[in-house]
């Protein structure tokens, strides 16, 4: 399908396929095995500028938006899903400074990150706050003109990897969610810690660890937006980036249809090519049946951010559940038609499972988007 | 340090067939990409621009279309391409084209190294380098691995470099301007950049004609060109091998009587 990109989107996709399938392919695996993050990637994407685009040219980035990113993301996503998170998740850490950012903060963190100099990471989940984000414990103490920071995040995408940190602490915990603030930490501050790094069944390549704030005192220059404002900045942050998960997953889901296509192709039973079998070609045209809606979704979602529109909290969150879990459909299938062969790991199939899995579960559990949904369908009849 | 790097657009020969009526290659619908050796000379020039400051001129002489290659230089870093098209440059051999090519550098002047890739893969001669060294009259430095040194003076300008031979390598130092020849082994080509890609699109490519340089019309074109091509062909395919099967006195015995039989 033509989805009529402009000439600067459709640069950044010939350029993100061609990382992907020189770069990142030859890699994958071995990321995959030994867990490790990929700098030598994150240099090559930082080289090629594709770290600002999503980010205004007056601070440093292309002047991109939303679309670009989904591009870019599901370009590196066919190729790892896992590598494809240091870019995505540092647009996700980045999102709160460019949202709700002053000037100032936005001019000392936004042309570092643009260049790939500095990745970032959101931080709100916790061990007792994921889906529930307004339980979150760490606490935020103001005193004088610094805040002290106390508690630990948990399952932080890039933990450890990035320089530039937003998040989300209690300023007030009697306050539920309207006592919640988002500030900026930089790695390196006194009292701040990285914790476990953890062991995971897919997106191995990524980064997931936890940060452990020990009386940590950080500038109030570092509050982003105001104090009580800390969850709807979260969920602003969520209502932009969730087209960037469903684009990651849209990636998996492509780039594993693509493997099959060639297996399909090649293996052979009963004397003849499997692809030869309508059983295996309605498989075949249903996964790219799915997948093509996806990506209409998707970059439906992404331009409606893109052109302004402010109340996208149940498109993105369509998007989202739509791509990630046509993507975990997608990706079972397709071990499904590499048979025997699909399971094993010496075949790159079985990756594209384990990685789609997530899509469905971080930044907002699926069932937490069907809330989001169903909540906003609700509220339009009430009206 | 001011770089000129010479580049020849070719088709992809990776999906390239040959047309067994004409032994020709079949050119329509094939994709055209710069030399692959010729993205290592881009490299090498721009990691020695990024080292020692100047500029880099990335020259051409092709049909129109090579401005696409001049584009994706750009990308990668190129400071000024320059396209050299004329219908009289037609039918140029390796020594009609590194003469022409040859008079575009001393007209773009003031430069400190020539570098070119050790040979386009649709050619294979490796001519072109050499040639133009020898028609700027300036040495020449073939199959560098690695770039040693580079002392850009005031006094005694010079580079040391090493030279890749089939045994080993060769370390050469000559004096500047000079020309240099690389291999893939020299280093890694870097992927553009998207604002690189960006300013590609912009940017103005510099055109030269046969009128624009100071040629001798005798020498360039299909006229200037010594070579004649009599015949081209496709050699034909090895034999198939033999296998042997036996102990060892069988099959030297049997060896024996095939090379007393059949080719002595």
């Amino acid at each position: 399908m033509d989805y009529l990109l402009t000439e600067e989107q459709i640069m950044i996709r010939d350029l993100a396929r061609q990382i992907a399938k020189e770069k990142i392919r030859p890699v994958a695996a071995q990321y995959d095995v030994e867990g490790t993050f990929p700098w030598d990637i994150v240099k090559v994407l930082s080289d090629s500028d594709l770290f600002g685009i999503y980010i205004e040219e007056k601070y440093g980035g292309t002047g991109g938006g939303s679309m670009d990113l989904v591009i870019a993301t599901e370009e590196l996503s066919k190729a790892c899903g896992g590598i494809s998170l240091a870019l995505a998740a540092t647009a996700l850490g980045t999102y709160p400074i460019i949202l709700f950012g002053s000037d100032e903060q936005k001019q000392k963190y936004l042309p570092d990150i643009a260049k790939g100099k500095k990745l970032a990471a959101f931080a709100l989940t916790e061990a007792g706050a994921g889906s529930d984000a307004a339980a979150v414990a760490t606490t935020a103490a103001k005193k004088g003109d610094h805040y002290v920071l106390n508690g630990t995040k948990q399952w932080i995408t890039n933990g450890g990897e990035a320089e530039v940190y937003t998040v989300v602490a209690s300023v007030d915990r009697s306050k539920g969610a309207r006592g919640a603030a988002t500030f900026i930490v930089e790695k390196g501050t006194e009292g701040f810690e990285f914790g476990k790094k953890e062991d995971k069944m897919g997106i191995r390549a990524s980064a997931t660890r936890e940060l452990v704030f020990t009386d940590c005192k950080i500038p109030k220059e570092n509050l982003l937006g105001k104090e009580g404002m800390g969850f709807i900045v979260a969920m602003k942050t969520f209502d932009q980036s969730r087209p960037g998960v469903a684009s990651q997953a849209l990636g998996i889901a492509q780039g594993a249809l693509d493997l099959t296509v060639g297996y399909v192709k090649e293996r052979r039973q009963f004397g003849k090519s499997i692809s030869s079998f309508q059983g295996v070609q309605f498989m075949l045209a249903d996964m790219a049946t799915e997948i093509e809606a996806a990506r209409a979704l998707i970059y439906a979602c992404a331009r409606m951010i893109d052109a302004g529109v402010k109340k996208v909290s149940k498109d993105s969150a369509i998007a989202k559940v739509f791509a990630s879990d046509m993507a975990m459909k997608v990706t079972t299938d397709c071990v499904q038609l590499f048979g025997g062969y699909g399971y094993m790991r010496d075949y790159p199939i079985e990756k594209y499972m384990r990685d789609a899995k997530i899509t469905q579960i971080y930044e907002g559990t699926n069932q937490i988007q069907r809330g989001i949904i169903a909540n906003a369908l609700l509220k339009e009849k009430a009206a | 340090m001011n770089i000129i790097v010479c580049i020849k657009q070719v088709p992809d020969t990776t999906d390239v067939r040959i047309d067994p009526e004409t032994n020709t290659l079949i050119r329509s619908g094939v994709a055209s990409i710069i030399n692959p050796f010729d993205m290592y000379a881009i490299e090498e020039a721009i990691r020695l621009k990024e080292k020692f400051g100047g500029r880099v001129t990335v020259l051409t002489m092709g049909p129109p279309q090579a401005e696409e290659a001049l584009r994706e230089a750009v990308s990668l870093g190129a400071d000024e391409v320059i396209l050299v098209s004329d219908r009289a440059f037609a039918g140029s051999d390796t020594w009609a084209t590194s003469y022409t090519l040859s008079r575009s550098i001393h007209k773009i002047g003031d430069y400190d190294l020539v570098i070119c890739g050790k040979q386009a893969i649709d050619g294979d001669t490796a001519q072109v380098g050499p040639g133009i060294s020898s028609h700027l009259d300036i040495p020449q430095i073939t199959y560098v691995k690695k770039i040693e040194e580079v002392n850009l003076g005031p006094e005694n300008k010079h580079m040391r470099a090493e030279r890749m031979t089939e045994e080993g390598y060769e370390i050469i130092e000559s004096p500047m301007p000079c020309l240099i020849t690389v291999v893939k082994e020299i280093n890694e080509p870097r992927l553009p950049s998207l604002k690189g890609k960006m300013r590609a699109k912009k940017a103005e490519i510099k055109k030269w004609e046969a009128k624009d340089l100071d040629l001798d019309p005798d020498l360039i074109g299909l006229n200037g060109s010594p070579t004649k091509v009599v015949k081209i062909f496709t050699p034909p395919p090895r034999k198939k091998g033999q296998i042997l099967e036996g102990d060892a006195a069988e099959i030297s015995q049997k060896l024996v009587g095939l090379l007393k039989n059949e080719v002595i």
